[in-house]
């Protein structure tokens, strides 16, 4: 399946304002691991996590076709 | 007025005030985020900020939830700034009124703190050598 993924703060830096991936597998670990592959520098990050419609997401769950995904460095509000 | 918003404009820190004004409330509690000119001993030229807007609304009516839950507050705004900010700037405003000053402290202190570690909002710090994602980095 193929996804578009939304990218903010420096991974937007890395990998644009948006991106399209293959996912190779269906739960969200997977898709980091594909990210952490395409993009070596995201795993230089603190940490990144993936939302799935506007919520943070868990390592075990799936992604549906239609979701809207994100990828979320380290935040720095305030 | 909206009780959470990020906005591209300058943030009325008065009106935020007056918003969580009621004639119950003993106490207002507000936080103000400022863009200081210097870090580690770095002149900040600017500071960048960008949110994941939807994503950031969301958290953010958490943490107004988790408060309501926790503390005896009547009301609460968050309003964040997006985009390019300069020295003196206002980057957020946090207002909470409650009858008694413990709660509007606490919960006040509460959301900047939840606030740092939950909303996706991020800020780039531009010095006159180089620019740097804040925490991005170990």
């Amino acid at each position: 399946m193929k996804i578009n993924i939304l990218a903010f703060g420096i991974a937007r830096e890395i990998v644009g304002s948006s991106c399209t991936t293959e996912l190779t597998g269906l739960l969200v670990q997977d898709l980091k691991r594909d990210l952490g592959a395409q993009y070596p520098r995201l795993k230089q990050l603190s940490s990144f996590m993936i939302a799935v419609n506007g919520v943070y997401a868990q390592p075990e769950q799936v992604i549906n076709a239609g979701d809207e995904v994100a990828i979320i460095p380290p935040v720095s509000g305030g | 007025m909206s009780d959470l918003i990020i906005t591209n404009e300058t943030i009325d820190v008065q009106q935020c005030i007056d918003t969580v004004m009621t004639p119950e409330s003993g106490g207002i509690d507000v936080f103000i985020g400022t863009v200081r000119d210097t870090t580690k001993g770095k002149k900040v030229v600017r500071l960048e900020f960008e949110a994941y807007e939807s994503m950031a609304l969301n958290e953010l009516q958490k943490i107004v939830d988790e408060i309501k839950n926790k503390w005896p507050v009547h009301k609460i705004i968050i309003h964040h700034r997006t985009g390019v900010l300069y020295t003196g700037d206002v980057a957020v405003v946090i207002a909470v009124s409650a009858a008694h000053r413990d709660a509007a402290f606490e919960a006040c202190r509460y959301a900047i703190d939840t606030l740092k570690q939950t909303v996706p909002i991020w800020k780039k710090e531009v010095f006159e050598d180089g620019e740097v994602w804040v925490a991005a980095h170990p």
